[in-house]
């Protein structure tokens, strides 16, 4: 079992009349490679600076260690920051820049300089201690604060949405590359980001953030598969939503009447019961659902309908397919491989799904 | 043609602005008293009596000590209004600030006399210090706009950064704040210098009788054959400002390239 190393009790952070935090809870595991993702105002970065000490909590309990971090202030917390600016000092070398803090912790100079140069190599950065701050390029800069941030070996190293300033491809790269510096200093890291796909990269668990709350905190894959909202699901990846309302408790689960979809019997797991004739919507990720090109082609169920746009990417193309009976199109991905045919706007097509997929918002 | 009009104006009005100043060192090097052409012969004269006058030794001396200690005091209190301004939101901020800054537009005399009658009433003794109050109130809204861009382009994660890494708000202020804004508060020096050393109206008004070298000059100026005098000393003056204010600028530059920002453009 590992341990809890920051629990969050009822955190509550109030500017004025605005409330930035409305009683989070919230328990983050001993090295682990936890994620605040939302989007912008939602609260996440509050929340992250709460636990490095920048900010004062309005009200609940905020433990690092089992040690209540009230009136600790920053720069006495066993937490180090990683700033979405980066914040490098420009009048100070690489080399000052990541020894900035060692110079407090009694060091001799060679000592010092060996834990430098280890905190530059573990970044990539090997031998630039002496390189001008100003002349490094965005993902340097990015390595050096890492190195700063990790040569204390803190309990926590916090990221405030530290890849958004880095292009496509380099951030693409940073984040394998953070992953597995984690894996390897194995310190708790918090990273706050509003790109969902970084976070389900990157995270071991990930808590999605709206209006100041956590409304769902879970791992990578639950928190795609099984979004406990129309929100979450909307925030994460692409998710078809179709009205239903409840036929009744079968046999084997709770039975639903999807639009276009038919009777369709969910998990009992997922949904254990419901009110008969109550409306409600599903969910259907697009790569659940499958475009059947032949006729021999079989799935769990079939529906039909046509073709109404299509996009194509390469590996994949998104079709539109707008089923008999519903009115607003469903989104289906399907992967592009060698013999399979691009469909035209207007086509029949025959689409697969599985109930098993299906998701119940209520 | 349009850009040749252009042009010509350009000409006139650098000719209207540097003529007379052009003069000036041409006049200080003529072996003549009277100022006029054409020019009688080249001399440095001018500049060997000037060593000898006494009383401007006096005035030169009271000038720079006023002017020094105006730098320091104006650029201080610019130092914690401009860092309020920039790093904090209080209660009437906008108007607090709009009244700190109001002595750029409001008119020297008014101040001058103004100060003058207060001083007065108190009962204090007109002296240098009561020209370095007066100095103080009119270069300390110069300061705060230099040192509140200095502040304004200083990326306040830096000193969280310096925080975050544990060092106190004390030594954070030492480390990081002040290398990175010294550039501003040299140029605020030396601007607050410039302006104390070359005021005339204030001084005047509130010297007593120990002169600043502007209200010296002034004095000598109803003897016509130390006007050559007047203009070897205006020539120093000009020289020694000019020499400041490129100072100034070049410490205002390296500041931004310092802090990698980019360069909006200072007061010069």
């Amino acid at each position: 079992m590992t341990r809890q190393l920051i629990e969050l009790d009822r955190v509550e952070k109030n500017y004025g009349e605005v409330r930035a935090l409305t009683g989070v809870s919230a328990e983050i595991r001993e090295g682990e490679f936890f994620s605040l993702l939302g989007p912008s105002g939602c609260g996440k970065t509050t929340l992250l600076r709460t636990i490095a000490g920048f900010e004062d909590l309005s009200g609940g309990q905020l433990r690092i260690d089992g040690q209540d971090m009230r009136g600790v202030p920053a720069n006495k917390r066993p937490t180090n920051m990683v700033f979405q600016s980066y914040a490098i000092f420009p009048h100070l070398s690489v080399g000052e820049n990541v020894g900035f803090g060692l110079r407090r912790k009694g060091l001799g100079r060679e000592a010092m300089a060996r834990e430098v140069g280890q905190a530059l190599d573990m970044v990539g950065l090997g031998g630039y201690e002496t390189r001008a701050s100003h002349a490094l390029s965005g993902g340097q800069r990015q390595r050096v604060a890492l190195a700063r941030a990790l040569v204390l070996k803190p309990r926590v190293l916090l990221l405030d949405e530290p890849l958004s300033a880095l292009d496509k491809k380099l951030r693409e790269q940073m984040q394998v590359e953070l992953r597995k510096l984690q894996r390897q200093v194995g310190i708790t890291f918090i990273l706050v980001t509003h790109d969902q796909e970084e976070a389900l990269i990157m995270s071991d668990r990930i808590a999605v953030m709206f209006d100041g709350g956590i409304a769902q905190l879970d791992s990578p894959q639950v928190l795609y598969r099984r979004p406990v909202s129309r929100r979450v699901a909307e925030f994460i990846g692409v998710m078809n939503f179709l009205d239903a309302s409840v036929g009744g408790n079968g046999a084997d689960g709770l039975e639903v009447d999807v639009a276009g979809l038919g009777r369709v019997a969910l998990d009992p797991a997922q949904c254990p019961e419901g009110r008969s004739g109550t409306s409600t919507v599903v969910g259907l990720r697009p790569e659940t659902m499958t475009i059947l090109f032949d006729t021999s082609e079989k799935a769990a169920r079939v529906a039909e309908g046509s073709v109404s746009e299509v996009v194509y990417f390469g590996d994949m193309t998104y079709y539109d397919v707008t089923l008999d009976g519903v009115a607003a199109p469903v989104t289906i991905s399907m992967r592009n491989l060698p013999g399979r045919p691009v469909l035209d706007r207007g086509a029949r097509a025959r689409v697969g799904w599985d109930a098993g997929a299906m998701v119940l918002f209520r | 043609m349009k850009g040749r009009g252009l042009a010509t104006y350009a000409v006139a009005y650098l000719l209207f602005l540097y003529a007379p100043v052009i003069l000036l060192p041409l006049f200080a090097f003529n072996d003549g008293t009277i100022i006029a052409f054409p020019l009688q012969g080249f001399t440095t004269g001018w500049f060997v009596q000037l060593t000898r006058i006494e009383a401007l030794h006096d005035s030169v001396f009271n000038s720079l000590w006023i002017a020094l200690t105006t730098a320091v005091l104006s650029t201080c209190f610019g130092l914690f209004a401009a860092r309020a301004s920039a790093r904090y939101r209080f209660p009437a901020k906008g108007g607090i600030m709009g009244l700190i800054m109001l002595p750029l537009v409001l008119p020297e005399i008014i101040v001058a006399v103004a100060l003058l009658v207060v001083l007065l009433q108190l009962g204090i003794d007109l002296g240098a210090w009561t020209v370095i109050l007066g100095h103080v109130l009119i270069c300390t809204p110069f300061s705060i706009a230099i040192l509140n861009s200095a502040f304004l382009s200083l990326d306040e994660s830096l000193e969280e950064a310096s925080y975050d890494l544990g060092e106190t708000k004390w030594s954070t202020f030492r480390l990081i704040t002040l290398p990175l804004v010294m550039p501003g508060i040299i140029s605020s020096m030396l601007i607050a210098f410039t302006i104390s050393l070359d005021e005339f109206i204030i001084a005047f008004f509130l010297t007593g009788n120990e002169p600043t070298l502007p209200v010296y000059l002034w004095s000598q100026l109803r003897f016509p054959t130390k006007i050559p005098i007047v203009m070897a000393l205006g020539t120093i003056m000009l020289v020694a400002s000019l020499l400041l204010l490129t100072a100034a600028e070049y410490f205002r530059r390296r500041g931004v390239a310092r802090t990698g920002a980019k360069d909006s453009g200072g007061f010069l």
